[in-house]
This record gives C-alpha cells, sequence and structure tokens, in this order.
C-alpha cells in the first residue's frame, strides 16, 4: 500500500515539476530563435499626437527599429542613450512603443534624456505590444520593409547590441 | 574593497557550513550525549561571518559605495538613509542574503537552544539545516552574487523604486521572512525526526516555539503587505489574489494547520504523520512561492530582465528537496493508528487541517493553472478575485462554525452537545439586529455574519470563563477572536465600501450621495528625492456636516524619473476616508478616485489579534491534560 501511494505521489511530482521546467522554457516561444524571420502582424498603433499609425507603412523605410519602454522602467533608461545613437545611423527609423505609461511622464523621461524617436506611439494598457510578442520590457525588434523581423533584443540594448545594428544596415 | 570582503566573508560562512556537516556526522558515531564543543564553535562562527556579509552589504548601501552592483542598480545618493537600509533587501539578491541570513540565525538559535536530549535528533536537523544554507550560498555565490563589482565606479546609483520606498515595506521582507524561512528549522526536525526515531511528544514540544514564531511574524509579514498594498498602490484594496500574494498565503495555510496540529501531538499521540508531511510542506511551499515569484513565470509583463537561470537554479533544488523528503518520509515514517474518536478535539483539528488543505489547493490551482495552460496549450488566461471569492467564501461558514464548536470539545472522546445553547441564541439574536440595520439581501454574507458573530459571542464568553478559572489558553482565544473579527469587518466593508471616479478642476466641487467634495487649491512641494504637486481637498459630511481636509498627492522622483500617486487616507474609528488623484494629461482636469471605507482599522486590529494568539502559544505552558 506504501508503495503504491509512494509511486502516485512520485509520477504526480515529476508531472508537476516537468510542467514547471517546461514553463521556464515557456519564454522561448517569444525568443529571438522562434520570432526571426517571420512577418509582423498588422498593428494599429495610437501616435502620442493622436494621429494613428499602420505597421504597414513600416515598408516605406528601409529598416526599422521598434523600441518597447516606459519612464517607469529602469533597464530603458540604461539604454536609452543607446537608443539616441543608434538614431544618428541612417537608413534607420526608430519607432518607440511607450509600454503602460502615463503620457506626462514619457514626455519628461523624453526632455531629459532625448528623443530618439522618429514615430512615438503608445500602448497605456499593454495589450498592443503582445501582438509583437513583446513579453516584457525593454524590447526591441529590427525589421526590414518587407516586415520581416531580423534580430529582437530582449532587455537593455547596449554597444555590443547598436554595433551589431549598425552593421546590418550597413551590409 | 567591500566587494571583496563581501564575497570572503560569505565564502567563510559557506565553508563552516561544510565543516558542520562533516563535523555532525562525526558526532553521530560518537556515543556521548553531548555535543561536542567544535560544532557549536563553528555554528558561531558561521552566524558571525553570514551576518557580517549582510552588514557589509548594508554598509555598501548607506555610504553609497556603487562599486557594488548590487548598490549601484538599486540605490541613489539623494535616498533618505532608511531606505538605503532597507533598499540591501529590495531586490533579487540582498533578499537572497537576508534569507540565508534568518536560514543561519534558525540553525544557530536552535543549536543553542532546544532543549531536546536526543543528541541525533539534534545533529540530524543541523545536517539538514546546513544542506539548506549550502544550497543557497551556492545559488548566491554561483547566480545572484550581490558582491559583484562594477569597473570602473559609477558616480551615481540608479535609484530604487520609489513604490518600494515606503516604511511598510521596507519591514515587510523581514518579517514575512522570518516566518517564511523560520519554517525551515522545522522542516528539518521533520526530518531529523523520522530518522532519529525521536517520540512524537518531545519532537512537537521541540517544533511548538518555531512553529509558532514563524506563525506569528509570517501573519504580520502579510498584514505588513497587505497595509503597504492599500495606502500605496492607490487602489483602494487590501487583498488582489495576486499570485505574489497568493505565494505568501499557501504555506501561511500550511503553517495554520501545522500549528494546530503541533498542539495535538504535544499532549496527544495523534496526528503524527500530519505534524512530520506539514512540517515538510510548509518549507516546500515557501520554496515553491520563491521559484513562482522570482523565476518571472508567474508575470507575464515585468520590469526586470528575466533570468531563466535564476529559476532552473530553484526548481532543481526544490526537487532535490522534495524528492528526498519523500524518500525519507517513506522510508522511515511509523505506522499510525488512530486513537481518537469522532467529535473529540483531535477530530475537529483533523477537519481544520482539511479546510487549510483545501483552501491551499484553491490558491495553488488558481496561481499555478495559468501557467499550466499557459504551457501546455500556449492559452493565456488570468485568474482572478471572482473565482477564490466564489469558492472560498462558502467554505468560511463551516470553518467558523467548527472554530466556534471544536475548541470546546474534550480530547480523545466527546459528544456532540452543546450546540443549541445561549451562545447561538444570543448570536442569533445579535446577527438579526445587525442585519435588520445592514439591510442586506445576500444569504451568503448573511450565513457568514452569522457565523462570525458566533464565533466572537463564544470566544468572548469562552473569555470570561477563562479568568473565571483562572485556566488560561488566551492562545487559541485571542486568535480565533481575530479571526471571527477579521471576517465580520471584511464583510462589513465588503458591503459599506463605496467609491467615486469622477473629474474635477480646482476649484471645483462634486456632490456624492453623502459628501461634497471641493477642490481648494492645488500646491507644490520640493523634497529631497522628489518633488511633488498637493491637491487640497474638502470633503463635507452633509449629514453630519463635519469636514476633513485631505491632501493627496502625485510625486516627481527623481531618481529613477517615476511619477507616483500617493493616497491622501483620513482614518477615525469607524471608517477610511480615502481620496487619490491623478493628472490628466494636457488639460487642468484631475481626476480623482473618492472611496469611504468603513472598518479598515479594525480589519488591520483583527490580524494583529490572531498573531498575538500566536505569540502568546509560546508561553503557553499549560499542564498536559
Amino acid at each position: 500500500m506504501k508503495k503504491t501511494y509512494s509511486i502516485i505521489i512520485y509520477i504526480f511530482l515529476i508531472f508537476i515539476f516537468f510542467i514547471l521546467y517546461l514553463s521556464l522554457d515557456n519564454k522561448k516561444i517569444y525568443d529571438t530563435e522562434n520570432i526571426i524571420g517571420k512577418k509582423i502582424n498588422e498593428v494599429e498603433l495610437d501616435l502620442f499626437d493622436n494621429e494613428k499609425f499602420n505597421t504597414r507603412e513600416i515598408s516605406n523605410y528601409k529598416y526599422t527599429l521598434i523600441n518597447f519602454w516606459a519612464s517607469w522602467c529602469g533597464p530603458c533608461r540604461k539604454e536609452h542613450k543607446n537608443l539616441v545613437r543608434l538614431s544618428k545611423i541612417q537608413n534607420l527609423k526608430i519607432i518607440g512603443v511607450n509600454f503602460k505609461d502615463k503620457e506626462i511622464s514619457a514626455k519628461i523621461f523624453l526632455q531629459e534624456m532625448g528623443n530618439p524617436f522618429s514615430i512615438l506611439a503608445k500602448d497605456s494598457d499593454g495589450k498592443k505590444s503582445i501582438d509583437f510578442g513583446v513579453y516584457g520590457i525593454p524590447e526591441t525588434i529590427l525589421l526590414n520593409k518587407d516586415l520581416i523581423i531580423l534580430k529582437k533584443y530582449i532587455g537593455p540594448l547596449d554597444l555590443k547590441d547598436v554595433n551589431e545594428i549598425r552593421k546590418i544596415i550597413n551590409k | 574593497m567591500l566587494t571583496k570582503f563581501g564575497i570572503i566573508s560569505s565564502s567563510i560562512a559557506l565553508i563552516s557550513s561544510f565543516i558542520l556537516i562533516y563535523l555532525s556526522f562525526l558526532e553521530l558515531k560518537i556515543a556521548n550525549n553531548k555535543i561536542q564543543n567544535k560544532i557549536y564553535n563553528f555554528s558561531l562562527i558561521q552566524i558571525i561571518f553570514s551576518l557580517l556579509s549582510f552588514l557589509i552589504l548594508i554598509v555598501g548601501y548607506v555610504i553609497s559605495d556603487f562599486s557594488m552592483i548590487n548598490v549601484y542598480e538599486n540605490s541613489h545618493t539623494t535616498k533618505p538613509i532608511f531606505y538605503k537600509v532597507s533598499g540591501a533587501w529590495g531586490n533579487h539578491e540582498g533578499s537572497l542574503l537576508l534569507w540565508i541570513n534568518i536560514l543561519v540565525i534558525f540553525s544557530f538559535l536552535f543549536l543553542t537552544l532546544t532543549k531536546n536530549k536526543n543528541k541525533n535528533f539534534k545533529i540530524f536537523t543541523l545536517i539538514f539545516q546546513n544542506f539548506l544554507i549550502i544550497a543557497f550560498f551556492i545559488f548566491l555565490l554561483t547566480n545572484s552574487n550581490p558582491f559583484l563589482s562594477v569597473v570602473p565606479t559609477p558616480d551615481e546609483g540608479l535609484g530604487l523604486n520609489p513604490i518600494l520606498q515606503d516604511p511598510a515595506l521596507a519591514i515587510h521582507p523581514p518579517l514575512l521572512y522570518v516566518g517564511f524561512v523560520g519554517s525551515s528549522i522545522y522542516f528539518s526536525s521533520a526530518l531529523a525526526a523520522l530518522i532519529s526515531k525521536v517520540d512524537a511528544k518531545s519532537l512537537a514540544k521541540t517544533i511548538k516555539i518555531w512553529v509558532s514564531v514563524s506563525w506569528f511574524f509570517q501573519t504580520l509579514g502579510i498584514l505588513v503587505g497587505s497595509i503597504w498594498a492599500y495606502y500605496e498602490l492607490g487602489w483602494g484594496g487590501y487583498w488582489f489574489w495576486d499570485p505574489v500574494e497568493n505565494s505568501s498565503l499557501m504555506p501561511w495555510f500550511l503553517m495554520t494547520a501545522l500549528l494546530h496540529s503541533v498542539l495535538v501531538l504535544e499532549r496527544r499521540i495523534g496526528l503524527y504523520s500530519w505534524v512530520i508531511i506539514l512540517s515538510i510542506l510548509t518549507f516546500t511551499m515557501t520554496v515553491v512561492g520563491t521559484f513562482l515569484v522570482r523565476s518571472g513565470i508567474l508575470n507575464s509583463v515585468h520590469t526586470f530582465a528575466n533570468d531563466p537561470s535564476r529559476g532552473l537554479f530553484i526548481l532543481f533544488f526544490l526537487v532535490v528537496m522534495v524528492f528526498s523528503s519523500i524518500f525519507i518520509f517513506f522510508k522511515y515514517a511509523p505506522s499510525e493508528k488512530k486513537t481518537y474518536g469522532i467529535f473529540s478535539k483531535e477530530f475537529f483539528i483533523l477537519i481544520n487541517n482539511w479546510f487549510m488543505i483545501f483552501f491551499l489547493a484553491v490558491v495553488l490551482i488558481g496561481t499555478l493553472y495559468p501557467v499550466f495552460l499557459d504551457t501546455l496549450t500556449g492559452e493565456k488566461i488570468s485568474i482572478g478575485p471572482p473565482y477564490y471569492n466564489f469558492i472560498l467564501a462558502p467554505f468560511l461558514i463551516p470553518l467558523l462554525f467548527l472554530m466556534t464548536s471544536g475548541p470546546k470539545h474534550k480530547w480523545i472522546i466527546s459528544e456532540f452537545k452543546n450546540f443549541f445553547n445561549l451562545i447561538l441564541f444570543l448570536s442569533i439574536f445579535l446577527f438579526l439586529i445587525i442585519f435588520y440595520l445592514i439591510k442586506e439581501n445576500n444569504l451568503l454574507i448573511g450565513l457568514i455574519l452569522l457565523f462570525s458573530i458566533y464565533l466572537i459571542v463564544q470566544t468572548i464568553f469562552d473569555l470570561y470563563e477563562n479568568f473565571k478559572n483562572k485556566s488560561i489558553n488566551f492562545s487559541r482565544i485571542i486568535s480565533h477572536l481575530g479571526f471571527g473579527l477579521l471576517i465580520f469587518f471584511i464583510s462589513i466593508n465588503h458591503i459599506f465600501s463605496t467609491e467615486n471616479n469622477f473629474n474635477i478642476r480646482v476649484g471645483g466641487e462634486k456632490n456624492t450621495k453623502d459628501y461634497v467634495v471641493k477642490f481648494e487649491k492645488l500646491t507644490s512641494e520640493s523634497n529631497k528625492n522628489y518633488k511633488s504637486v498637493v491637491g487640497n481637498f474638502e470633503i463635507i459630511n452633509r449629514k453630519k456636516l463635519n469636514k476633513k481636509i485631505l491632501k493627496p498627492e502625485i510625486r516627481f522622483y527623481n531618481q529613477p524619473k517615476t511619477i507616483t500617486y500617493e493616497a491622501s487616507i483620513k482614518s477615525n474609528f469607524f471608517s477610511d476616508t480615502y481620496l487619490t488623484m491623478s493628472n490628466i494629461s494636457d488639460t487642468d482636469v484631475f481626476n480623482i478616485k473618492f472611496q469611504k471605507k468603513p472598518f479598515m482599522t479594525f480589519i488591520w486590529f483583527s490580524v494583529i489579534l490572531i498573531s498575538l494568539g500566536g505569540i502568546l502559544n509560546i508561553f503557553n505552558r499549560k499542564k498536559i491534560i
């Protein structure tokens, strides 16, 4: 009897732990490898100046970088100077998607730190970002004009990433 | 410099843990019943260096040593000293070091204070506890080291999230951790008891104090977290069934069941397996909670960059811990005979245990189901308060009844009597008056109110009788009274809370059902680490014609740049007036959330009563019946 109990418990726990293990791995669904090379869905974004922006328009630009950020997010602050660096590259448009933020805080943030974004969109409830497969912020995706995702960066962009992006564009 | 000292100090503590395990195994072979001084000495070295490493981290924060990456990422020179100190445990690495320190402190206190005569039991407890300490030290030093340095040293730190800069949240983690991590010592004791075949009663006597202490702190920790959520998050709620809150509640259910079972085992040989299993499960559930919160699998959207290796480590540790515990349990657990009859006190405590297990299961499923569903099917759902309230609320009724009637029964054998008594009639009478006054027609809330009143009245009578007979079990009475009051006031609060949302300009006025809200003026203030806009509101009660001034704030913190919305709360004895304001961009209009929350202070007070019962339990050295 004791043995039967213990076997049942072991099997049950192995199942639970296995799922927990998979759930750790689950993040990879949004990871660079799985999403790279895929075309992004058509999404309509609300801009800060009350206009709309459809992601179809991305095909007008040679390369586009979409950065998901918020004024309340520490790592976003850390990567900001690198975005400003990137904004100086020709043939690259940077779209900022302000994630679950207050417009006023976002504006103060940009005033303070500089505005690298040619297009500034807002996603106040965080729902639009899900369409891009964004999981947490900061995240950044690099697209070509066919709307194909070339690169995805989870976490703050560092100098290495800046150089990598520069390389891709200059190729 | 400090970083080096930190690493050296924690390494010495780690090495002494290894030595302690080695010495302990040697000690097991010695027939003598006295533990050698060496073990005490190394235990002392371990605690000194472990505390020292934590102190070094705190010093790093206090003197703003930004060469420490942990200080750089979480602190700033303009932060008030109090939050500099509390910043040390306001992040993953620092809190892990605090966690280890509590493991070490409990290990040391157990070794030096426990009067249990069985040497092997003490030594095995020390061994298991040190396995835990080693595992977490390795985790700290290899994966989550707070003492890593940044080169070159930055001039300024990144700052601590302002919503964490709060007195309640500064003491919340230490309280909760003493509760959480304190459970490690009876986890180790339970395993040691199985192996060293210590007799059940002496196990119960040994762990009772640790269970009571950790339960007390856990209860207070949950309370403080809840108070923080109430006034800092600005939603006016105090419990959100958020996965992180659930992670603190799940071990609490188990600890509560354990606390009761230990009382049985202390007096009678009963529920031995329950005590063992609950001891193991409580700490396991603590680690599960830690896994859920720190691996990041629960929060689909969060600020901190995810580090799956953290989750992997805790999961691996959890697997080893759980499987070895089960193995030890099945290998060594003695078979137990039921020694009590139906309607005996033991029987009621057993039912209480099942209730706690049920509550645990409901909360665990609610917390894990979205994770499992997402992993297996990719579907994302979130489970919120309706699920918990719908499932848990009806079960409060039998639980309240059980808490009222259970303690009235005798040990071993008892009859089910005294049901229709004066107290029940008195409660029904009181209930009818209240029911008439509040005009609530929800049957479920009505029944919950009735049974909470029954529990309150009964415990007050018990208190009176206890005073009369001078045989005092204050512990149970105070806790049960607190629980009855808690449920009663939560229900009343639920029925009578009101909320008004509106937009208003400076100088404007808004009429609600009973109040006039006047926006008098807007002032600005400048503080060390933030600037704020303060609204001056006059709240006039139209019935009583009294006035209250409320001053909600919008704070602009400079490091990190963050805006927080500070609620203004005026509490009088019976009711809280709660007001938050937020600005609407590019306009001069402010959005106002105006709430009346009755009996909030009573809710907090009830939880304090509940926890007090736990601490009184330690002093309850009533003769064994």
